[in-house]
């Protein structure tokens, strides 16, 4: 199992860093695509093979095909470059790696320390939280109860959300600004 | 999961932030722009997923509101995107200054 987690570890580095450098948009998106399904991977080494699912299905499937369309859409010059300044290259490499250093000193983290800095008095940490080790064998029933519990006014917030975002896009798409 | 995986995942939630992060502030293509703001997010879903083992589910459920809001976003993102190119011709943020003043 830990020699799995590397290698998509490695693949989700590489590929995010693929990303970022490649100056064609369309081999920029593919190595996101490369990113999401490492990053799927790794869902399912933390027990989350619904959310890998989800993951595959709506990221990498839906959003970079929609990316993908407009890019070949917009037929984009790719002949200039399109990295900024000298000077802003460096400020923002020593900015990043500063922010990369900070964030990777989590790897000393271990779930003791979790515990003992973060361990809630009544057991429960959020709403609809289940102790880990009472979870059952359907996955799907465990993300659902929270979700349409104790989460439920979000998830109907979320749903005049994505109505609101459909009636913007099409009314930004259609109109001339 | 091995416990010992927590502090590993971790760190790469924040070298995949640290990777987004970087490529907004290097690219002047607005649709790598946008593709690093996904790729943030991503990290942002794996901290959530790793912490979701000790917390329980809720974890998960906060995943799918990230999920839902980075749709959202990507849709009217791209819609922007198709208006600004259809009213200059270029999606170099550098040539874009509407709001320059």
């Amino acid at each position: 199992m830990h020699t799995v987690f590397w290698i998509f570890f490695a693949g989700a580095v590489v590929s995010a860093a693929m990303c970022v450098l490649r100056r064609n948009p369309v081999g920029a998106a593919m190595w996101l695509v490369a990113t999401m399904f490492s990053l799927a991977g790794i869902f399912v080494i933390l027990d989350a093979p619904f959310l890998a699912a989800i993951q595959v299905l709506v990221y990498a499937g839906a959003v970079m095909v929609l990316f993908v369309f407009v890019i070949m859409l917009l037929n984009l010059d790719i002949t200039t470059t399109d990295l900024r300044g000298s000077l802003s290259i460096g400020g923002a490499v020593a900015v990043t790696g500063l922010l990369a250093v900070e964030l990777g000193a989590l790897w000393a983290y271990t779930p003791e320390r979790l515990a003992q800095e973060f361990l809630p008095a009544g057991g429960a940490a959020f709403p609809g939280a289940i102790p880990a080790g009472a979870a059952s064998s359907n996955i799907v029933l465990d993300v659902a109860r929270p979700l349409f519990d104790a989460y439920l006014v979000p998830f109907e917030a979320t749903s005049v959300l994505l109505l609101a975002a459909v009636v913007g896009a099409v009314v930004l798409a259609k109109r001339r600004i | 999961m091995p416990p010992d995986l927590l502090g590993p995942t971790l760190a790469l939630s924040g070298i995949l932030f640290s990777i987004g992060v970087l490529g907004a502030l290097l690219r002047r293509n607005a649709i790598i722009l946008f593709m690093c703001v996904e790729l943030m997010l991503n990290a942002v879903n794996l901290a959530f997923v790793a912490f979701a083992r000790y917390y329980g589910f809720g974890g998960h459920v906060l995943v799918f509101f990230v999920m839902t809001v980075a749709a959202a976003e990507a849709a009217v993102g791209l819609a922007i995107m198709l208006a600004l190119f259809r009213h200059n011709q270029t999606l170099d943020l550098q040539d874009i200054n509407l709001l320059h003043g």
